[in-house]
Protein backbone atom coordinates (compact mmCIF):
# COMPACT_ATOMS: atom_id res chain seq x y z
CA UNK A 1 0.00 0.00 0.00
CA UNK A 2 1.23 3.83 -0.53
CA UNK A 3 1.74 5.83 1.73
CA UNK A 4 -0.74 8.20 0.86
CA UNK A 5 -3.32 5.73 0.18
CA UNK A 6 -2.64 4.47 3.54
CA UNK A 7 -2.66 8.05 5.13
CA UNK A 8 -6.17 8.43 3.64
CA UNK A 9 -7.22 5.64 5.32
CA UNK A 10 -5.33 6.46 8.46
CA UNK A 11 -5.89 9.95 9.34
CA UNK A 12 -9.35 11.14 10.91
CA UNK A 13 -9.98 14.75 10.20
CA UNK A 14 -9.46 16.18 13.45
CA UNK A 15 -5.64 15.12 12.87
CA UNK A 16 -5.47 17.13 9.90
CA UNK A 17 -7.93 19.59 9.87
CA UNK A 18 -7.08 22.90 10.81
CA UNK A 19 -8.86 24.59 13.98
CA UNK A 20 -9.16 27.56 15.99
CA UNK A 21 -6.10 28.29 17.99
CA UNK A 22 -4.33 25.73 16.36
CA UNK A 23 -0.65 26.62 16.59
CA UNK A 24 -1.22 25.72 19.92
CA UNK A 25 -4.19 23.21 20.53
CA UNK A 26 -4.65 20.47 18.57
CA UNK A 27 -7.89 18.91 19.14
CA UNK A 28 -10.58 19.32 21.68
CA UNK A 29 -12.32 16.19 23.39
CA UNK A 30 -15.97 15.91 24.67
CA UNK A 31 -17.19 12.81 26.75
CA UNK A 32 -20.29 12.32 28.34
CA UNK A 33 -21.34 9.02 30.55
CA UNK A 34 -24.62 7.55 30.49
CA UNK A 35 -26.18 4.52 31.71
CA UNK A 36 -29.53 2.24 30.69
CA UNK A 37 -31.75 2.80 34.05
CA UNK A 38 -32.42 -0.63 34.09
CA UNK A 39 -29.10 -2.94 33.93
CA UNK A 40 -26.54 -3.59 36.09
CA UNK A 41 -23.56 -1.12 35.42
CA UNK A 42 -20.31 -3.29 33.35
CA UNK A 43 -18.64 -4.11 36.91
CA UNK A 44 -20.84 -7.01 37.53
CA UNK A 45 -23.48 -7.19 34.63
CA UNK A 46 -23.97 -10.78 33.31
CA UNK A 47 -23.96 -11.32 29.55
CA UNK A 48 -27.34 -11.47 29.03
CA UNK A 49 -27.33 -8.00 30.43
CA UNK A 50 -24.42 -6.55 28.20
CA UNK A 51 -26.62 -8.12 25.00
CA UNK A 52 -29.73 -6.37 26.13
CA UNK A 53 -27.74 -3.16 27.03
CA UNK A 54 -26.02 -3.48 23.20
CA UNK A 55 -29.51 -4.67 21.92
CA UNK A 56 -30.95 -1.28 23.44
CA UNK A 57 -28.07 1.10 22.68
CA UNK A 58 -28.71 -1.07 18.72
CA UNK A 59 -32.93 0.67 18.33
CA UNK A 60 -31.42 4.04 19.91
CA UNK A 61 -28.63 4.65 17.30
CA UNK A 62 -30.55 3.34 14.52
CA UNK A 63 -33.46 5.48 15.67
CA UNK A 64 -31.50 8.35 16.33
CA UNK A 65 -30.83 8.61 12.69
CA UNK A 66 -26.79 9.71 12.60
CA UNK A 67 -24.56 7.60 10.30
CA UNK A 68 -22.65 5.73 12.48
CA UNK A 69 -21.13 2.20 12.13
CA UNK A 70 -20.71 -0.27 14.68
CA UNK A 71 -17.73 -2.34 14.97
CA UNK A 72 -17.90 -5.30 17.47
CA UNK A 73 -15.26 -5.62 19.45
CA UNK A 74 -15.19 -9.34 19.10
CA UNK A 75 -15.23 -9.00 15.56
CA UNK A 76 -11.83 -7.06 15.70
CA UNK A 77 -7.96 -8.29 15.62
CA UNK A 78 -6.15 -7.14 18.48
CA UNK A 79 -3.73 -4.95 15.80
CA UNK A 80 -6.95 -3.39 14.24
CA UNK A 81 -8.56 -2.56 18.24
CA UNK A 82 -4.87 -1.33 18.71
CA UNK A 83 -4.95 1.09 15.85
CA UNK A 84 -8.70 2.84 16.87
CA UNK A 85 -7.11 2.94 20.78
CA UNK A 86 -4.11 4.86 19.28
CA UNK A 87 -6.56 7.28 17.74
CA UNK A 88 -8.41 7.88 20.24
CA UNK A 89 -11.80 5.95 18.91
CA UNK A 90 -11.41 3.96 21.47
CA UNK A 91 -10.60 3.38 25.29
CA UNK A 92 -7.87 0.76 26.19
CA UNK A 93 -10.09 -0.56 28.45
CA UNK A 94 -13.03 -0.81 25.39
CA UNK A 95 -10.34 -3.10 23.42
CA UNK A 96 -10.00 -5.51 26.26
CA UNK A 97 -13.28 -6.11 26.18
CA UNK A 98 -15.06 -8.97 24.26
CA UNK A 99 -18.41 -9.78 24.42
CA UNK A 100 -21.06 -7.08 23.89
CA UNK A 101 -18.48 -4.02 23.47
CA UNK A 102 -18.50 -2.02 20.53
CA UNK A 103 -17.63 1.44 19.26
CA UNK A 104 -19.87 3.27 17.12
CA UNK A 105 -18.02 5.40 14.21
CA UNK A 106 -19.06 8.14 12.40
CA UNK A 107 -17.55 8.63 8.78
CA UNK A 108 -15.11 11.63 9.54
CA UNK A 109 -14.34 9.49 13.21
CA UNK A 110 -15.12 13.23 14.76
CA UNK A 111 -18.37 10.97 16.84
CA UNK A 112 -17.81 7.68 18.75
CA UNK A 113 -20.01 6.30 20.73
CA UNK A 114 -18.31 3.29 23.30
CA UNK A 115 -21.39 0.83 24.34
CA UNK A 116 -20.30 -1.29 27.45
CA UNK A 117 -16.87 0.40 28.40
CA UNK A 118 -17.08 1.58 31.94
CA UNK A 119 -20.10 2.62 31.13
CA UNK A 120 -22.99 1.95 28.87
CA UNK A 121 -22.72 4.31 26.88
CA UNK A 122 -19.48 6.77 26.25
CA UNK A 123 -20.75 9.79 23.47
CA UNK A 124 -17.53 11.01 22.43
CA UNK A 125 -17.00 14.12 20.24
CA UNK A 126 -13.06 15.00 18.77
CA UNK A 127 -12.75 18.31 16.97
CA UNK A 128 -9.78 19.78 16.04
CA UNK A 129 -8.50 22.96 17.45
CA UNK A 130 -10.09 24.46 20.06
CA UNK A 131 -13.47 24.23 19.65
CA UNK A 132 -15.19 23.20 23.33
CA UNK A 133 -18.13 24.99 22.66
CA UNK A 134 -18.73 23.17 19.39
CA UNK A 135 -17.75 19.72 20.76
CA UNK A 136 -20.14 20.28 23.54
CA UNK A 137 -23.07 20.93 20.91
CA UNK A 138 -22.87 18.33 18.95
CA UNK A 139 -21.78 15.92 22.06
CA UNK A 140 -25.51 16.66 23.84
CA UNK A 141 -27.64 16.61 20.53
CA UNK A 142 -26.44 13.35 19.89
CA UNK A 143 -27.01 12.70 23.74
CA UNK A 144 -30.96 13.96 23.35
CA UNK A 145 -31.49 11.77 19.66
CA UNK A 146 -30.14 8.87 21.94
CA UNK A 147 -32.51 9.73 25.35
CA UNK A 148 -35.79 10.07 22.66
CA UNK A 149 -35.26 5.81 22.28
CA UNK A 150 -33.30 4.71 25.43
CA UNK A 151 -33.89 5.18 29.32
CA UNK A 152 -31.27 6.59 31.15
CA UNK A 153 -30.16 5.98 34.84
CA UNK A 154 -31.02 9.74 36.15
CA UNK A 155 -31.31 10.80 39.91
CA UNK A 156 -32.88 14.46 40.93
CA UNK A 157 -30.04 15.00 43.17
CA UNK A 158 -27.26 12.94 41.51
CA UNK A 159 -27.61 13.90 37.89
CA UNK A 160 -26.48 11.04 35.69
CA UNK A 161 -25.47 7.77 37.15
CA UNK A 162 -21.91 6.36 36.58
CA UNK A 163 -20.28 3.45 36.64
CA UNK A 164 -17.58 5.30 38.44
CA UNK A 165 -18.30 8.36 41.54
CA UNK A 166 -15.76 10.46 39.54
CA UNK A 167 -17.97 10.73 36.80
CA UNK A 168 -21.14 11.09 38.34
CA UNK A 169 -23.76 14.40 37.72
CA UNK A 170 -23.01 15.66 34.00
CA UNK A 171 -20.87 13.06 33.05
CA UNK A 172 -18.73 15.39 31.22
CA UNK A 173 -14.88 15.30 30.34
CA UNK A 174 -14.06 18.24 28.16
CA UNK A 175 -10.46 17.88 27.15
CA UNK A 176 -7.91 20.02 25.11
CA UNK A 177 -4.88 18.65 24.00
CA UNK A 178 -2.28 21.04 23.92
CA UNK A 179 1.56 21.20 22.16
CA UNK A 180 3.14 23.58 24.56
CA UNK A 181 6.90 23.65 24.09
CA UNK A 182 7.67 26.84 24.69
CA UNK A 183 6.95 26.52 28.45
CA UNK A 184 8.07 23.29 28.43
CA UNK A 185 11.78 25.16 27.50
CA UNK A 186 11.60 27.68 29.75
CA UNK A 187 10.92 25.46 32.52
CA UNK A 188 7.12 26.94 33.55
CA UNK A 189 4.91 23.62 33.29
CA UNK A 190 5.69 22.37 36.87
CA UNK A 191 4.76 25.69 38.13
CA UNK A 192 1.15 25.13 36.07
CA UNK A 193 0.02 22.10 36.37
CA UNK A 194 -0.37 22.24 39.92
CA UNK A 195 -2.09 25.59 39.70
CA UNK A 196 -4.41 24.31 37.11
CA UNK A 197 -5.61 21.86 39.77
CA UNK A 198 -7.00 24.41 41.96
CA UNK A 199 -9.46 25.08 39.24
CA UNK A 200 -10.62 21.63 39.15
CA UNK A 201 -8.73 20.48 36.41
CA UNK A 202 -5.69 18.28 35.72
CA UNK A 203 -3.34 18.33 33.22
CA UNK A 204 -1.25 15.00 31.77
CA UNK A 205 0.72 13.95 29.42
CA UNK A 206 -0.78 11.76 26.94
CA UNK A 207 2.01 10.32 25.60
CA UNK A 208 4.41 8.31 27.72
CA UNK A 209 4.59 7.22 31.16
CA UNK A 210 3.64 9.13 34.61
CA UNK A 211 4.54 12.86 34.38
CA UNK A 212 6.66 12.65 31.67
CA UNK A 213 4.90 14.18 28.18
CA UNK A 214 6.48 12.90 24.66
CA UNK A 215 6.20 15.43 22.17
CA UNK A 216 5.35 18.18 24.63
CA UNK A 217 2.14 17.57 24.16
CA UNK A 218 -0.39 17.68 27.34
CA UNK A 219 -4.20 16.99 27.70
CA UNK A 220 -6.15 19.24 30.20
CA UNK A 221 -9.21 18.04 31.00
CA UNK A 222 -12.09 18.92 33.78
CA UNK A 223 -11.98 16.59 37.29
CA UNK A 224 -15.32 17.83 38.94
CA UNK A 225 -18.10 16.60 36.66
CA UNK A 226 -20.64 17.44 39.62
CA UNK A 227 -22.18 20.69 40.72
CA UNK A 228 -21.44 22.58 37.81
CA UNK A 229 -23.72 22.73 34.87
CA UNK A 230 -22.13 21.45 31.20
CA UNK A 231 -21.55 24.89 29.98
CA UNK A 232 -20.00 25.86 32.89
CA UNK A 233 -17.56 23.57 33.03
CA UNK A 234 -16.43 24.46 29.63
CA UNK A 235 -16.09 27.66 29.94
CA UNK A 236 -13.94 27.13 33.16
CA UNK A 237 -11.99 24.93 30.82
CA UNK A 238 -11.83 27.27 28.23
CA UNK A 239 -10.63 30.27 30.78
CA UNK A 240 -7.61 28.12 31.86
CA UNK A 241 -6.52 27.14 28.41
CA UNK A 242 -6.71 30.75 27.25
CA UNK A 243 -4.46 31.78 30.02
CA UNK A 244 -2.10 28.71 29.15
CA UNK A 245 -1.98 29.83 25.59
CA UNK A 246 -1.11 33.22 26.35
CA UNK A 247 1.52 32.03 28.53
CA UNK A 248 2.95 29.96 25.62
CA UNK A 249 2.83 32.46 22.96
CA UNK A 250 4.80 35.15 25.67
CA UNK A 251 7.05 32.02 26.12
CA UNK A 252 7.96 31.23 22.73
CA UNK A 253 8.34 35.09 22.23
CA UNK A 254 10.98 35.21 24.97
CA UNK A 255 12.67 32.09 23.68
CA UNK A 256 13.19 33.85 20.14
CA UNK A 257 14.29 37.00 22.03
CA UNK A 258 16.67 35.53 24.30
CA UNK A 259 18.16 32.77 21.90
CA UNK A 260 16.48 32.83 18.67
CA UNK A 261 19.68 31.38 16.62
CA UNK A 262 19.87 28.29 19.33
CA UNK A 263 15.97 27.61 18.66
CA UNK A 264 16.26 27.57 14.94
CA UNK A 265 19.64 25.38 15.28
CA UNK A 266 17.59 23.12 17.51
CA UNK A 267 14.54 22.94 15.11
CA UNK A 268 16.69 22.19 11.92
CA UNK A 269 18.78 19.40 13.68
CA UNK A 270 15.78 18.31 14.32
CA UNK A 271 14.23 18.67 11.12
CA UNK A 272 17.59 16.88 9.79
CA UNK A 273 16.87 13.80 12.06
CA UNK A 274 13.46 13.36 10.99
CA UNK A 275 14.37 13.84 7.58
CA UNK A 276 17.10 11.37 7.21
CA UNK A 277 17.22 9.24 10.03
CA UNK A 278 17.04 5.53 9.07
CA UNK A 279 16.21 3.90 13.04
CA UNK A 280 14.10 6.36 15.58
CA UNK A 281 12.79 5.56 18.62
CA UNK A 282 9.32 6.97 19.47
CA UNK A 283 11.08 8.96 22.23
CA UNK A 284 13.30 10.74 19.70
CA UNK A 285 10.70 10.82 17.19
CA UNK A 286 8.25 12.64 19.04
CA UNK A 287 10.79 15.44 20.50
CA UNK A 288 11.87 15.97 17.01
CA UNK A 289 7.89 16.38 15.87
CA UNK A 290 7.69 18.24 18.29
CA UNK A 291 10.68 21.06 17.65
CA UNK A 292 9.41 20.86 13.91
CA UNK A 293 6.05 22.02 14.95
CA UNK A 294 7.67 24.74 16.83
CA UNK A 295 9.71 25.92 13.60
CA UNK A 296 6.94 25.76 11.32
CA UNK A 297 5.06 28.16 13.91
CA UNK A 298 7.59 30.40 14.09
CA UNK A 299 8.43 30.73 10.49
CA UNK A 300 11.52 28.59 10.57
CA UNK A 301 9.73 26.23 8.23
CA UNK A 302 7.89 26.41 5.52
CA UNK A 303 7.41 23.63 3.37
CA UNK A 304 5.86 21.57 6.19
CA UNK A 305 2.51 20.92 6.78
CA UNK A 306 1.64 22.14 10.17
CA UNK A 307 -0.36 18.66 10.96
CA UNK A 308 2.46 16.93 10.82
CA UNK A 309 2.86 16.81 14.42
CA UNK A 310 -0.87 15.87 15.01
CA UNK A 311 -0.20 12.99 12.06
CA UNK A 312 2.78 11.46 13.00
CA UNK A 313 2.42 11.55 16.72
CA UNK A 314 -0.17 8.70 16.29
CA UNK A 315 1.31 7.32 13.05
CA UNK A 316 4.34 6.72 14.50
CA UNK A 317 2.50 4.15 17.02
CA UNK A 318 3.79 0.82 17.47
CA UNK A 319 -0.10 -0.14 16.27
CA UNK A 320 -0.14 1.93 13.14
CA UNK A 321 3.59 0.97 12.20
CA UNK A 322 2.35 -2.69 12.34
CA UNK A 323 -0.93 -2.15 10.43
CA UNK A 324 1.55 -0.80 7.30
CA UNK A 325 3.63 -3.07 7.75
CA UNK A 326 0.76 -5.59 7.04
CA UNK A 327 2.24 -7.85 9.89
CA UNK A 328 3.60 -7.78 13.64
CA UNK A 329 7.03 -6.00 13.58
CA UNK A 330 10.08 -6.35 16.54
CA UNK A 331 10.66 -3.06 18.36
CA UNK A 332 13.94 -2.79 16.45
CA UNK A 333 11.80 -2.96 12.71
CA UNK A 334 9.34 -0.79 14.29
CA UNK A 335 11.92 1.87 14.69
CA UNK A 336 13.54 1.26 11.19
CA UNK A 337 9.81 1.31 10.04
CA UNK A 338 9.34 4.79 12.07
CA UNK A 339 11.93 6.24 10.37
CA UNK A 340 10.63 5.79 7.22
CA UNK A 341 7.81 6.36 7.20
CA UNK A 342 8.62 10.18 9.09
CA UNK A 343 11.10 10.18 5.80
CA UNK A 344 8.36 9.63 3.00
CA UNK A 345 6.21 11.75 5.17
CA UNK A 346 8.03 14.44 4.69
CA UNK A 347 9.07 14.01 1.35
CA UNK A 348 5.06 14.20 0.28
CA UNK A 349 5.31 17.64 1.30
CA UNK A 350 8.70 18.50 -0.03
CA UNK A 351 7.48 17.04 -3.33
CA UNK A 352 4.43 19.20 -3.09
CA UNK A 353 5.92 22.36 -2.57
CA UNK A 354 8.53 21.58 -5.50
CA UNK A 355 5.50 20.90 -7.66
CA UNK A 356 6.70 17.48 -8.38
CA UNK A 357 4.53 13.93 -8.40
CA UNK A 358 4.20 11.82 -5.43
CA UNK A 359 7.32 10.28 -4.80
CA UNK B 1 4.87 -13.26 9.34
CA UNK B 2 2.49 -14.85 11.99
CA UNK B 3 -0.51 -12.84 12.85
CA UNK B 4 -1.10 -14.46 16.08
CA UNK B 5 1.83 -13.33 17.55
CA UNK B 6 0.33 -10.00 16.06
CA UNK B 7 -2.43 -10.01 17.80
CA UNK B 8 -0.79 -10.89 21.02
CA UNK B 9 1.19 -8.36 20.90
CA UNK B 10 -1.68 -6.08 20.87
CA UNK B 11 -3.79 -7.68 23.49
CA UNK B 12 -0.68 -7.34 25.71
CA UNK B 13 -0.58 -3.35 25.16
CA UNK B 14 -3.77 -3.22 26.02
CA UNK B 15 -3.77 -4.80 29.26
CA UNK B 16 -1.07 -3.03 30.66
CA UNK B 17 -2.18 0.16 29.70
CA UNK B 18 -5.29 0.44 32.00
CA UNK B 19 -2.90 0.84 35.16
CA UNK B 20 -5.48 3.37 36.94
CA UNK B 21 -5.32 2.83 40.95
CA UNK B 22 -8.73 5.17 41.09
CA UNK B 23 -9.70 2.74 43.25
CA UNK B 24 -7.18 2.96 46.08
CA UNK B 25 -7.60 6.19 46.28
CA UNK B 26 -10.78 5.87 46.66
CA UNK B 27 -10.76 3.70 50.02
CA UNK B 28 -7.85 5.61 51.33
CA UNK B 29 -9.90 8.90 50.58
CA UNK B 30 -12.47 7.46 52.81
CA UNK B 31 -10.19 6.35 56.10
CA UNK B 32 -7.89 9.26 55.61
CA UNK B 33 -6.74 9.72 59.54
CA UNK B 34 -8.31 6.87 62.23
CA UNK B 35 -9.24 9.62 64.16
CA UNK B 36 -12.33 10.23 61.77
CA UNK B 37 -13.26 6.53 61.81
CA UNK B 38 -13.70 6.37 65.42
CA UNK B 39 -15.81 9.61 65.59
CA UNK B 40 -17.77 8.75 62.82
CA UNK B 41 -21.18 6.44 63.86
CA UNK B 42 -21.71 5.51 60.47
CA UNK B 43 -18.59 3.79 60.02
CA UNK B 44 -20.11 0.85 61.71
CA UNK B 45 -23.25 0.69 59.70
CA UNK B 46 -22.04 1.06 56.68
CA UNK B 47 -20.80 -2.93 56.88
CA UNK B 48 -24.40 -3.62 56.75
CA UNK B 49 -26.10 -1.25 54.12
CA UNK B 50 -26.53 -3.16 50.97
CA UNK B 51 -28.19 -2.50 47.37
CA UNK B 52 -30.92 -3.30 46.65
CA UNK B 53 -30.49 -4.23 43.13
CA UNK B 54 -27.09 -5.68 42.68
CA UNK B 55 -26.25 -6.71 46.63
CA UNK B 56 -22.81 -4.58 46.74
CA UNK B 57 -22.58 -3.75 49.67
CA UNK B 58 -21.08 0.02 50.92
CA UNK B 59 -17.73 -1.94 51.34
CA UNK B 60 -17.43 -3.85 47.99
CA UNK B 61 -17.90 -0.19 46.66
CA UNK B 62 -15.26 1.33 48.30
CA UNK B 63 -12.76 -1.63 48.11
CA UNK B 64 -13.13 -1.43 44.16
CA UNK B 65 -14.11 1.94 43.66
CA UNK B 66 -17.12 1.23 41.18
CA UNK B 67 -20.87 1.28 41.25
CA UNK B 68 -22.69 -1.84 40.57
CA UNK B 69 -25.91 -0.68 39.30
CA UNK B 70 -27.63 2.54 39.25
CA UNK B 71 -30.10 1.30 42.29
CA UNK B 72 -26.51 1.97 44.22
CA UNK B 73 -27.01 5.29 44.48
CA UNK B 74 -30.24 4.98 45.99
CA UNK B 75 -29.43 2.62 48.42
CA UNK B 76 -25.60 4.51 49.01
CA UNK B 77 -27.80 8.02 49.66
CA UNK B 78 -26.68 8.75 53.04
CA UNK B 79 -22.80 7.43 52.57
CA UNK B 80 -22.10 9.29 49.12
CA UNK B 81 -22.23 13.08 50.09
CA UNK B 82 -19.24 13.07 51.84
CA UNK B 83 -17.53 11.06 49.28
CA UNK B 84 -18.82 12.97 46.00
CA UNK B 85 -17.99 16.52 48.29
CA UNK B 86 -14.41 15.19 48.04
CA UNK B 87 -14.00 14.14 44.95
CA UNK B 88 -16.02 16.98 43.20
CA UNK B 89 -14.76 20.10 44.94
CA UNK B 90 -17.36 20.56 47.51
CA UNK B 91 -20.42 19.85 45.59
CA UNK B 92 -23.06 16.87 46.04
CA UNK B 93 -25.54 17.95 44.49
CA UNK B 94 -26.09 18.29 40.07
CA UNK B 95 -26.57 21.83 38.69
CA UNK B 96 -26.72 20.19 34.70
CA UNK B 97 -27.96 18.85 32.29
CA UNK B 98 -31.64 16.98 32.30
CA UNK B 99 -32.99 14.08 30.27
CA UNK B 100 -35.36 15.89 27.70
CA UNK B 101 -38.00 12.90 28.08
CA UNK B 102 -37.08 11.81 31.43
CA UNK B 103 -36.96 14.80 33.17
CA UNK B 104 -40.51 15.20 33.55
CA UNK B 105 -41.08 17.20 36.64
CA UNK B 106 -37.69 17.48 38.04
CA UNK B 107 -37.62 20.46 35.20
CA UNK B 108 -40.38 22.05 36.55
CA UNK B 109 -39.09 21.88 39.77
CA UNK B 110 -35.71 23.48 38.88
CA UNK B 111 -37.94 26.75 37.31
CA UNK B 112 -39.88 26.73 40.47
CA UNK B 113 -36.51 27.02 42.87
CA UNK B 114 -34.91 29.26 40.58
CA UNK B 115 -38.55 31.36 40.66
CA UNK B 116 -38.31 31.45 44.63
CA UNK B 117 -34.68 33.03 44.48
CA UNK B 118 -36.19 35.72 42.05
CA UNK B 119 -39.14 36.50 44.13
CA UNK B 120 -36.47 36.68 47.36
CA UNK B 121 -34.75 39.65 45.48
CA UNK B 122 -37.85 40.95 44.62
CA UNK B 123 -39.11 41.38 47.92
CA UNK B 124 -35.87 42.85 48.89
CA UNK B 125 -35.91 45.87 46.49
CA UNK B 126 -39.97 46.27 47.29
CA UNK B 127 -40.83 45.22 43.84
CA UNK B 128 -43.74 44.11 45.10
CA UNK B 129 -46.03 43.87 42.27
CA UNK B 130 -43.89 41.76 39.81
CA UNK B 131 -43.07 39.86 43.25
CA UNK B 132 -46.90 39.05 42.77
CA UNK B 133 -46.95 37.66 39.57
CA UNK B 134 -43.76 35.27 40.43
CA UNK B 135 -45.53 33.91 43.21
CA UNK B 136 -48.87 33.32 40.77
CA UNK B 137 -46.24 31.51 38.48
CA UNK B 138 -44.61 29.58 41.53
CA UNK B 139 -47.87 28.71 42.40
CA UNK B 140 -49.16 27.47 38.89
CA UNK B 141 -46.03 25.20 38.45
CA UNK B 142 -46.42 23.54 41.88
CA UNK B 143 -49.84 22.87 41.28
CA UNK B 144 -48.59 21.43 37.90
CA UNK B 145 -45.77 19.20 39.65
CA UNK B 146 -48.38 17.75 42.28
CA UNK B 147 -50.40 17.11 39.30
CA UNK B 148 -47.98 15.15 37.55
CA UNK B 149 -46.88 13.32 40.42
CA UNK B 150 -50.56 12.38 41.41
CA UNK B 151 -50.93 10.70 37.68
CA UNK B 152 -47.96 9.36 37.97
CA UNK B 153 -48.84 6.98 41.38
CA UNK B 154 -51.76 5.91 39.57
CA UNK B 155 -50.66 4.74 36.84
Amino acid sequence: MSLKRFLNQAVSSWMNEDGPASEIVLSTRIRLARNHNRYAFPTVFTKEEAEQTAQAMRTAVEQAGYPLEELKMQDLQGLEKRVLVEKHLISPNLAEDAGSSSVWLSDQEDISLMVNEEDHLRIQCLFPGLQLKEALRKALEIDDAIEKHFDYAFDENFGYLTTCPTNVGTGLRASVMMHLPGLMMTHQMNRIIPAIGQFGLVARGIYGEGSEALGNIFQISNQTTLGKSEEDITEDLLHVVDQIITQEKAAREALVKSSGIQLEDRVFRSYGTLRYSRVIESKEAAKCLSDVRLGIDLGFIENVSRSILNELMILTQPGFLQQYAGGFLRPVERDIRRASLIRERLEMDVSKDKGGSDL
Amino acid sequence: MCEVCAQDKGEAFMNDDGAFSFNHLLAGLLNVSPVMKQNQPTQNRRETVECSGCQMTFDQFLKIGKFGCPKCYESFRDQLPPILKRLHSGNTVHQGKLPERQGGTIHMKRKVSDLRVELKSLIEQEEFEQAATIRDQIRSLEKEIDGERGGADES
